[in-house]
């Protein structure tokens, strides 16, 4: 056998070595003419791409499914629009399993295998932990979708930004007025025991003081529960107010139980509408949530004032009035969060028109056009409302909604202005280098 | 809550564990005690119970009693279906020798996983209960009156986990009955006891086999069907399942019938008290702790022989 073996090896070898010659030569002659090489290589560009790194299955597998409705439909609508920078937009999806090591890995398939231009897409603050110290060590823009304060707390790095939703310490802080004047001042907290949960934790323990209120116990529960009956005797007797948040596949499992539990018997509710995202509100067992109080980043009942930008957003996206899928009523849509994907890909083509995106090598150039962005004026790009971006900390700004079950639907009651969410900067991230 | 009550709550809440614990653990204990194969798939059975309850109560849409009833007699046939083919394709195939079988079992899990994951898709999908009422539960307490009655809040059950509890007894009961009183037990105990001496009486161990490790993962079937409607059908479900099921196998002893039940009374009572009381994570520290400490002081377990 090995004859034939060595002929062909020693033939690959002369082949590689040419190959290798050739490759030299025209290194060489880039480097002689870089203006020449550099636009051969914009000429040789195709599309922009755009990595989405999306929860296809796995604990955020609800979100997963209708923030990729949401991205594609944003990127058709950009693409209708005449592209980025006059060049068409691909999007490419991979799943992360809602699992930040395999998000790391999805990142640098984005990199290397893709050679995508940014990235966006990660809710799940596990994901986003796990995979933003990659985006920073591949310089890949990372555009992040996830509510955690991580970004703007400076833990992450410049090539992380937030543009499209509001963070948890913002949130919390402009409801914890509402909760504590309309609902009780003693609060006992539910949350999941991750990096988000222990954001509600943390804030909205220090907002509620602010408010003079208290909150008198905090029951952590595992993001993967299934079952929760055992964590609610520890709510205590004298509490005013229950402030739920919980995530996951198990989330109708929470709300259900705690109903049960109470028997109509029990204290004010306020949730995060996380408690309930992608589940129907009229699904048997959750009467008791009548009365009870919700936060929306964006109101998934279409409200009787709704701007002409979010019903064209509403349609964009295949959702009705009820916050269904347009195809079955009982897909009920992640609604509170998945405009933060529609309003992230707009900021990526402000970005990259502001600073004349061509390639690669332009990654910085788009990253410093997002950060000197202010304004984000409610339009068709900003749906949800007016925002703020403050470039320094990577975050942007925007108002909250409380709303209320009335007859099995959510009706708007209250809604926070800006600077009620606004805090003091805890990081400058121009200051940091590429 | 007052510790009374409290205490109460927890019971009631262990004990619905328990007896999901105990039919899946059965399922994974007789197919442990006949044909010698450790079978690291048996969560998968647990969950593939659940999704085609979810699927099968969704096709009978009407009352949610009929796609229940529907779900309670066909899913677990379809998963015993299932396992006894995949026995007889891959475990007989191997020779059910005791290193290949785990291997292939573990490779039958995620075939299995990832087979639900592109069928039926990765979310978590709701069963609704038959019936579900909340029974709220009266407290004695004593006060200067004397004893008085009253209803402390919180404490309460619903009708259908009370229906767990009953529905596992008698599955179980029947799982008992099957074994000691009927042909197809006295066979299967003569497999298990000696393979080889059974085959010369003429028992045909390949269909019994067949047959046992479909019982087994429909055991289990029938435990995630009990289970849907508290909790949800998704695809991951089929860790903690096969690990407290491994869990009541070795403390209850390997192969042995009433040690395996005693042992899910047991785990599943003690989970209950300790997620209630402390915490759902102490629970799983004190089980996997109680397993070191039977292998260490009794390695055959309770009742094992």
């Amino acid at each position: 056998m090995t004859e034939k073996d060595q002929s062909a090896t020693t033939f690959t070898r002369r082949k590689a070595l040419g190959a290798l010659g050739a490759a030299a030569g025209v290194a060489g002659a880039g480097m002689l003419m870089p203006g020449i090489a550099r636009m051969a290589h914009a000429q040789s560009s195709g599309p922009i791409k755009l990595g989405f790194q999306v929860h296809r299955t796995g604990i955020g597998s609800a979100y997963g499914r209708w923030y990729e409705r949401v991205a594609t439909a944003a990127i058709s609508r950009i693409n209708d629009m005449g592209g980025i920078n006059g060049r068409e937009v691909e999007m490419i999806a991979e799943d992360d399993g809602t699992d930040p090591r395999r998000g790391a890995e999805v990142l640098e398939r984005f990199a290397s295998l893709h050679n995508c231009d940014a990235v966006f897409g990660p809710l799940f603050s596990h994901v986003v932990i796990g995979s933003a110290p990659r985006a920073g060590e591949l310089k890949m823009p990372y555009f992040v979708v996830s509510e955690g304060h991580h970004v703007a707390s400076g833990a992450l790095n410049r090539y992380t930004l937030q543009p499209g939703i509001t963070d948890v310490k913002s949130q919390v802080i402009s409801m914890a007025p509402f909760v504590s004047e309309n609902l009780g001042k003693k609060v006992t907290m539910i949350y999941p025991d991750f990096a988000f949960g222990h954001d509600h934790r943390d804030f909205f323990t220090a907002a509620i003081a602010a408010q003079g209120g208290e909150v008198i116990q905090q029951i952590a529960v595992p993001p993967t529960e299934t079952s929760f009956t055992r964590y609610f005797p520890s709510i205590p007797r004298d509490t005013d107010v229950v402030y739920h948040v919980m995530v996951g596949p198990a989330v109708l499992t929470f709300v259900r139980e705690m109903g049960e539990f109470f028997g109509g018997r029990g204290p004010q509710l306020f949730g995060f509408i996380d408690s309930l995202e992608a589940v129907d509100i009229t699904s048997p067992g959750l009467e008791f949530l009548e009365g009870s109080y919700f936060w929306e980043g964006m109101c998934r009942y279409a409200q009787p004032d709704q701007t002409s930008h979010e019903a064209a957003y509403r349609a964009a996206v295949g959702v009705d009035a009820n916050g269904a899928s347009l195809d079955d009523a009982r897909d009920v849509s992640t609604y509170a969060h998945m405009f933060g994907v529609w309003e992230t890909l707009a900021v990526i083509k402000a970005g990259m028109e502001a600073s004349g995106y061509q390639g690669s090598n332009d990654r910085s150039g788009l990253i410093e056009a997002v950060e000197a962005m202010t304004d984000m004026p409610l339009s068709d790009d900003h749906p949800q409302g007016d925002k703020v971006f403050n470039g320094k900390t990577h975050q942007v700004f925007g108002k909250q909604n409380i709303s209320r079950v009335e007859s099995g639907k959510l009706v708007r009651v209250h809604q926070t202005s800006i600077e009620d969410t606004l805090y003091a900067d805890e990081v400058d991230y121009t200051t940091q280098s590429f | 809550m007052e510790f009374g009550p409290h205490l109460l709550l927890a019971t009631l809440e262990g004990a619905v564990t328990a007896a999901i614990l105990a039919l899946t653990a059965i399922g994974l204990s007789i197919v442990f005690g006949v044909m010698r194969v450790v079978n690291v798939a048996h969560g998968e059975f647990f969950m593939l119970g659940a999704v085609f309850a979810w699927s099968i109560a969704s096709f009978f849409g009407s009352h949610p009693a009929v796609g229940f009833v529907a779900a309670i007699l066909l899913a677990p046939l379809i998963v015993g279906a299932l396992a006894a083919g995949a026995d007889r394709l891959i475990l007989q195939r191997i020779d059910y020798n005791p290193e290949r079988t785990i291997v292939a079992t573990i490779g039958l899990l995620y075939i299995i996983q990832q087979a639900t994951l592109m069928t039926f898709g990765p979310d978590a999908r709701p069963v609704e209960p038959p019936f579900n009422s909340v029974i709220a539960l009266p407290w004695l307490e004593h006060t200067e009156a004397g004893w008085q009655v009253y209803w402390p809040w919180g404490l309460s059950v619903t009708s259908y986990k009370l229906f767990i509890i009953f529905a596992a007894v008698a599955v179980l009961s029947g799982i008992w009955l099957l074994m000691t009183r009927t042909r197809f037990g006295l066979i299967m105990r003569a497999t298990q006891q000696d393979r080889e001496m059974a085959q010369a009486f003429g028992v045909p161990v390949d269909r019994v086999f067949a047959y046992v490790f479909g019982l087994g993962a429909g055991l289990a079937a029938v435990g995630a069907v009990l289970v849907v409607p508290v909790q949800q059908a998704h695809y991951l479900m089929g860790h903690d399942p096969l690990l407290l099921s491994f869990v009541v196998v070795i403390i209850g002893g390997l192969g042995s019938l009433p040690g395996t039940v005693i042992a899910a009374v047991l785990i599943g009572l003690t989970d209950g008290i300790i997620s209630v009381f402390f915490s759902p994570t102490l629970a799983k520290i004190i089980a996997t702790l109680a397993v070191g400490m039977v292998l260490v002081f009794r390695p055959r377990g309770l009742m094992g022989k």
